[in-house]
């Protein structure tokens, strides 16, 4: 039986994946080379790893308000993440997310990036706040 | 979230495509961070430059705008975060002609909703401040922490999408800073010593922003040996709100707001001279060749203008070094009218207007002029260049001159 994650209700559709997790923070424009698909930030804990198509797991997000065009940008050009699971987000990702239509969630009753790992094959749901672990059984 | 007869009217697509838009993303945030209901605002403040946008925000943007003029114009005053050209320099600065359509294409689109076209991230300094208690919707992290902890105005961090709905539909979601409850103090830092330099105020901000490390932690910083200016806390808050993401601080005595804890105030931080030096000496690279000095991030208010021509009075950047200033339209004018614009150019240096550095392709810009190591007196613009390629040096205003002038860094 899968493991089922409560949290908070999200936003965006439905989505299947598999996990990137780290227990570091993000900005689009801080972290991230957006021509190439990676993380380019060196001192982030996901540098050189590509991180389209993936789910990303992390804490929380940076500075910076570019976030909430970028999302949507990336996804126009098809190198954007497949959702995002945060701790707990700031405003501008979750504007980011409503915007580009990526499915985001935050708020779990424990720590997300200790709960998930990489390469965890996971549902999420936004409207139901609930992210299957598929993997691996309760 | 309980809306009045106006916003369903609005969410049925009653007064146009771009007002529909509006609210429902507004409501899709909202919801997200449970807010009960809508607050008006009296501004808003939107980011938008075109390395943000890309090529499908511009579009967005022109299908937004191509609608009756009755259905797309703004209904409070609406401006902007600094752009990511300055036609005058672009071409000085590496970018390229197909970054300047693009921004041609944004500034139309921008322009069509009938958005002021300011290009500032110091707008509280030099376009209209909020006063204490006012709800607004600004939409740089610089600009909004300034707004929330030195004026007392209540914004959240707005995107340039929910910048532009707020400034649509006339009204932001009510949660986060627009609520008493997430205003109260959580964290408490002492300062043990006197800051001499606005890059120390910066690097104060890094160090307490690091510490936060979330958009939902207010702290208080106390200690303080007397009151900073404007661009003190201009720096400081720029550089707490992008170290830690921090929308809202409380200097006791200082800032607009009394700063209450809802439970017993936590054991306070010590910050010495030590921490700040030690957290400068993160960026240090003496005897680097110098490619780039910025001044920016945040944009540079009069005085800092008048500073770095004072700085620059009687030199010359070195052939190998690029300086740039970039500063609001407005001071700009002023500088040029008062002579400090022909001072700092007379050293080699360029003056840009309406943009920042970060917002203008700095990737693009190291490769075409073969930039990597950039000094700069922002702390703020050392974080975030880091995901640029560039090896940033943060000093005092008087050793990135002092630099330039070298061709190294000091």
């Amino acid at each position: 039986m899968p493991i089922l994650l409560r949290c908070h209700r999200g936003i965006g559709p439905a989505v299947s994946g598999t996990a990137l997790v780290a227990a570091d923070n993000f900005s689009a424009r801080y972290d991230l080379d957006r021509a190439r698909g990676i993380f380019s930030r060196p001192s982030h804990k996901l540098a050189g790893e590509s991180y389209v198509d993936l789910i990303l797991v992390l804490d929380g997000a940076k500075g910076g308000v570019a976030t909430a065009w970028m999302l949507h940008d990336m996804a126009a050009r098809r190198i954007v993440p497949r959702a995002l699971i945060f701790n707990r987000v700031n405003p501008i990702l979750a504007q980011g997310a409503a915007f580009a239509g990526v499915a985001l969630v935050d708020r779990f009753a424990g720590d997300v990036t200790r709960l998930l790992r990489t390469g965890d094959a996971l549902r999420v749901d936004p409207g139901a706040g609930v992210v299957e672990i598929l993997n691996r059984d309760a | 979230m309980q809306l009045t007869d106006e916003e369903n009217a609005i969410l049925a697509g009653e007064v146009g495509e771009p007002r529909r838009w509006a609210i429902a993303h507004q409501i899709a945030v909202g919801e997200f961070f449970d807010a009960a209901d809508f607050v008006p605002v009296s501004q808003a403040h939107i980011m938008a430059d075109t390395e943000s946008l890309g090529e499908a925000g511009i579009r967005f943007l022109e299908r937004l705008a191509s609608v009756p003029e009755l259905e797309r114009r703004v209904r409070v005053p609406a401006i902007t975060d600094p752009r990511g050209i300055d036609f005058t320099v672009y071409r000085r600065l590496g970018q390229s002609a197909a970054m300047a359509a693009l921004e041609t294409r944004a500034i139309a689109a921008l322009s069509a909703f009938g958005v002021l076209m300011t290009d500032t991230c110091i707008n509280y300094q030099t376009v209209m401040a909020p006063l204490r208690g006012e709800h607004v919707a600004w939409g740089d992290t610089g600009s909004v922490i300034y707004a929330n902890s030195v004026l007392g105005a209540r914004s959240n961090f707005e995107g340039g999408p929910s910048a532009l709905a707020a400034a649509l539909t006339g009204r932001t979601p009510r949660y986060g800073y627009h609520l008493d409850t997430s205003r109260r103090a959580t964290r408490r830092f002492r300062v043990t010593s006197r800051l001499r330099d606005l890059c120390e105020w910066g690097a104060l901000g890094g160090v307490i922003g690091e510490s936060c490390g979330s958009y939902w932690q207010v702290p208080v910083i106390e200690g303080l040996a007397a009151v900073p200016g404007s661009d003190a806390l201009k720096h400081f808050g720029a550089a707490l709100a992008s170290f830690g993401s921090v929308a809202l601080f409380h200097m006791p005595g200082i800032t607009a707001e009394e700063a209450a804890f809802d439970r017993p105030p936590p054991a306070s931080v010590s910050i010495s001279r030590a921490d700040l030096a030690a957290f400068l000496a993160r960026y240090a690279a003496p005897g680097d060749k110098l490619d780039v000095v910025v001044f920016a991030a945040p944009q540079l208010s009069l005085f800092e203008i008048a500073a770095v021509a004072d700085a620059l009075d009687g030199r010359h950047v070195h052939r190998d070094t690029t300086v740039i200033v970039a500063t609001s339209p407005e001071i700009k004018h002023a500088a040029d009218r008062m002579g400090l614009t022909s001072r700092i150019e007379a050293a080699g240096a360029v003056v840009a207007q309406g943009i920042c550095f970060y917002q203008g392709y700095a990737r693009e810009m190291a490769e075409a002029n073969g930039w990597t190591r950039l000094m700069t007196n922002s702390a703020k613009l050392v974080n975030i260049l880091g995901g640029y390629g560039y090896r940033s040096s943060l000093a005092s205003l008087e050793q990135c001159i002092d630099s330039a002038v070298a061709g190294r860094v000091l």
